[in-house]
């Protein structure tokens, strides 16, 4: 098994254009991963598959990732004017990091299986936001172990996989509207509640049992 | 951007059948989800022409409870009693499974002796797990009762075991991150050096009541018959996969826990039909239980915990891992983000099962309908993962 | 030959029916009501609240620290703490559990409260037949249903509550030990005090029989 730097020097020799790039996992297993631009995906994805070199024929798991936005409080030194004098003064600033949803992708070659303990190659996609546009190629016709999980991660963070042969939700029912994965997702109130004397659950079925349009 | 290999790929594309022509007479069925063949509550929806099967879409999610979610809000040991309701017929191998992720995530090492346990109670767990798999599969073959009380006779004896041992028969709750929760009780490995003894038998007698049986082959070769290559495309794992003739099981290939200790060999298919599968099933016990003789003999004294896991507030610094075993149904896997808080900021589960069941309708389209519960009976799924 | 499999399938059967006159062990059915399955020594399903001593209340072993109630998994536990102390099965003034419910319909019998428990105050029972008619009160069990005798704990796990027993005797020696030797200290401090011109206030000891945890 190679490293993940020599798969991504393999990659670039290959497809010189593809933007890739290497994520580092502190993680003491180290399974660190790629991170592929959407646009390479497909192609990236045939030529790590189709390489004799790594075969990686088997792709073990799809699963989504939430990032939702993020705010960050940072210190910045600025240079003001103080009484005609320039001075640096620090600053707080807080800033909104967009969030987005991400893909994620476990490869193993069945092919060159025995040959060393291999740990899984893993590939990352990013879509721009959690809103509108959370496009991401569907590497199905790679691999078809991605069929009902690129679903599954349709269904529950709300990833469209372009190019999915069958998209549609897979563990919700198709009336669903809400992604369940996603970090804010907020349980329906729609229950039927069977609380326990002791429960938050009480409250909310106090709640419901009131007359519609009476919130507390 | 082009690359030589794109163009030659081989795509394995999902089955798209444009049926409905004006004047077909298809009848659309929905299997279940009550059907007594779907082992809880899946359903088929299927297009009939006649008895043939035209086309097969399989609905999932009734069981759904989304079991990732919870495990994302409960801390790292409390997601452990909820791995044993995936598969809740192996809870031990999920058990592992998760526990083999944590400590990849975190580096906990795991003592021998715990290892050696672990081994043990997986391997009584694949046996139990496939003794019964083969029992409902002949239970939809027509079989009803003898083969699969037969084999419950020995899920019994297996399951007490594990009573002993865990306090509990299916929802065993028993590894922890860093070893196994308690220590064997005294005569435990006696008990099951009994048991294990008298399992060849128990498949002896199996084997001579099925193996050769007329119904049983007629039924069962050359039927749902999946191909290599598709196989390893689709991500089929476990018995599926080898029944194929592919040589893939992870107690070889990533050697987790102690497996490189022990001397087995991977029992691999030829045609890769419903009689494949039942075969590499009665072989994989006839496996386990060389394995287990030899861990049984070979078990050490010692800790079964890593001193230095412990069970409450536990916080793996951020990072992230994927850990995988070879679970009695294929491979389980867990891939876990930590963010270094005291419950898993992503946590998911790769769920054999699940996945398995890509290929369902690849390998019942023009197969008559009877054989439909057969072939996905051979897949041996537990809803309970498959929904999660 | 066809028809073989079938012939050897009926022998089997036939080999069953007539082995079942002669041999005990293929007569597996328990008749349940009547007669029981011996129980296995490990078996658990719900929790209960161990007390020593004779008097239920007096001899609760929970402080009410409520770990379990954190680390529940499907969060069925509900303490509420006194908000007097009064004194636990040695002697120290203690805070309990004004209210201790569990909801026996949430449980999972994960005994992950056990394994958290500092305190060896909650174990698993083997008590199976806990059916009742009414859905939602019925399930839900109060302090009084849920404390049990040590005898009890005994009867249903004797290796695991001997050596809990040992634990917990060795725990209460070091804290009397410690208690005296405080005590031995202090009173030769108060000696020495009172050989000295100034006495000093000899400090009051402090025996700590069972380590506060950090929630």
């Amino acid at each position: 098994m190679k490293s993940t730097e020599e798969i991504l020097a393999l990659i670039h020799a290959a497809l010189p254009a593809a933007n890739v790039e290497l994520v580092l996992n502190p993680s003491p297993c180290a399974q660190h991963s790629l991170r592929v631009a959407p646009a390479d995906a497909f192609a990236v994805a045939s030529f790590l598959r189709e390489s004799d070199e790594l075969a990686l024929d088997y792709c073990s798991n799809v699963t989504g990732v939430d990032w939702p936005d993020k705010e960050i409080t940072e210190k910045v030194k600025v240079t003001q004017l103080v009484d005609g004098e320039e001075k640096i003064v620090e600053e707080t600033i807080k800033r909104i990091e967009p969030g987005y949803l991400e893909s994620v992708y476990h490869l193993y070659s069945i092919k060159r299986a025995h040959e060393a303990i291999a740990g899984p190659v893993v590939l990352r996609m990013r879509t721009i936001n959690r809103t509108d546009q959370v496009q991401l190629p569907s590497l199905t016709f790679v691999w078809r172990a991605a069929e009902f999980q690129e679903r599954e991660v349709f269904d529950l963070f709300g990833i469209v996989f372009t190019g999915h042969p069958d998209l549609r939700r897979i563990l919700m029912w198709d009336e669903f509207e809400d992604h369940p994965m996603r970090r804010d997702y907020v349980d329906p109130d729609d229950y039927e509640y069977e609380p326990t004397p002791h429960d938050e659950v009480l409250k909310r079925a106090e709640q419901q049992s009131k007359p519609t349009g009476v919130t507390a | 951007m082009s690359h030589s290999s794109t163009a030659e790929m081989k795509v394995y594309r999902p089955p798209v059948v444009d049926i409905i022509e004006e004047g077909d007479e298809l009848l659309e069925v929905a299997m279940g989800p009550h059907h007594p063949s779907t082992h809880g509550v899946f359903r088929m929806d299927v297009a009939l022409d006649g008895e043939r099967v035209i086309r097969l879409k399989p609905v999932f999610g009734y069981l759904h409870r989304n079991h990732e979610k919870i495990a994302e809000k409960a801390s790292y040991l409390a997601a452990m009693p909820y791995t044993d309701r995936l598969d809740y017929f192996c809870s031990l191998t999920n058990n592992w499974a998760y526990a083999l992720a944590v400590e990849k995530l975190a580096g906990i090492e795991v003592p021998e002796r715990a290892e050696y346990i672990r081994v043990i109670t997986a391997e009584l767990t694949r046996i139990q797990n496939h003794a019964s798999s083969i029992g409902f599969l002949m239970q939809e073959m027509g079989a009803s009762g003898t083969p699969l009380m037969y084999a419950f006779r020995e899920r019994e004896k297996i399951l007490d075991l594990f009573e002993e041992l865990t306090g509990s028969r299916m929802m065993c709750n028993y590894m922890r991150f860093g070893g196994c929760r308690v220590e064997l009780p005294t005569g435990w490995l006696a008990k099951a050096q009994t048991i294990v003894d008298g399992l060849p038998g128990f498949i002896d007698e199996i084997e001579a009541l099925l193996t050769g049986n007329e119904i049983l082959m007629a039924r069962t070769q050359g039927m749902g018959v999946l191909k290599p290559d598709l196989a390893i495309n689709a991500g089929v794992t476990g018995p599926m996969l080898r029944a194929t003739g592919v040589n893939y099981d992870l107690r070889k290939v990533d050697h987790y826990g102690i497996y490189d200790r022990f001397k087995f060999r991977v029992p691999l298919g030829d045609h890769g039909d419903i009689f494949d599968r039942y075969m590499i099933r009665i072989l994989e016990m006839r496996e386990s239980v060389t394995i287990l003789h030899q861990a049984i003999k070979d078990i050490p004294a010692g800790p079964i915990m890593d001193p230095k896991s412990k069970i409450r507030g536990f916080r793996p610094k951020p990072g992230e891992a994927y850990g995988r075993i070879e679970a009695p149904k294929g491979e389980l896997g867990f891939y876990l983000i930590s963010d270094g808080s005291g419950n898993p900021y992503r946590y998911r589960v790769r769920p054999p099962s699940l996945i398995n069941l890509t290929i369902l309708e690849d390998m019942c389209l023009g197969q008559n309908v009877a054989d439909v519960v057969l072939i996905f009976g051979s897949v041996d799924i537990v809803l309970g993962e498959v929904d999660r | 030959m066809l028809g073989e499999g079938i012939l050897k399938g009926l022998g089997e059967t036939a080999k069953n029916f007539a082995a079942s006159f002669v041999s005990k062990d293929r007569l597996t059915t328990i008749q349940y009501p009547e007669e029981r399955a011996p129980v296995i020594e490990n078996t658990r399903d719900f929790p209960f609240l161990v007390y020593d001593g004779e008097d239920k209340m007096a001899g609760l072993r929970c402080v009410a620290c409520q770990i379990c109630e954190k680390e529940c998994p499907p969060k069925c536990i509900y303490i509420v703490k006194s908000t007097d102390k009064k004194p636990d099965y040695v002697g120290k003034p203690q805070i309990y559990p004004a209210r201790f419910d569990i909801d026996i319909s949430v449980c999972m019998s994960c005994q992950i409260c056990v394994e958290v428990c500092p305190f060896e105050a909650i174990k698993m029972d083997t008590e199976f037949e806990l059916s009742t008619t009414d859905r939602f009160g019925g399930l839900l069990y109060d302090r009084d249903q849920l404390a049990r005798s040590n005898q009890h704990y005994h009867k249903i796990h004797p290796t695991e509550a001997a050596e809990v027993d040992a634990r917990l005797a060795e725990e209460k020696a070091k804290s009397e030990a410690k208690a005296k030797a405080a005590a031995e200290a202090a009173a030769l401090k108060a000696a020495a005090a009172a050989a000295a011109p100034k006495p000093t206030p000899a400090p009051a000891p402090a025996p700590v029989s069972v380590k506060e945890p950090t929630a």
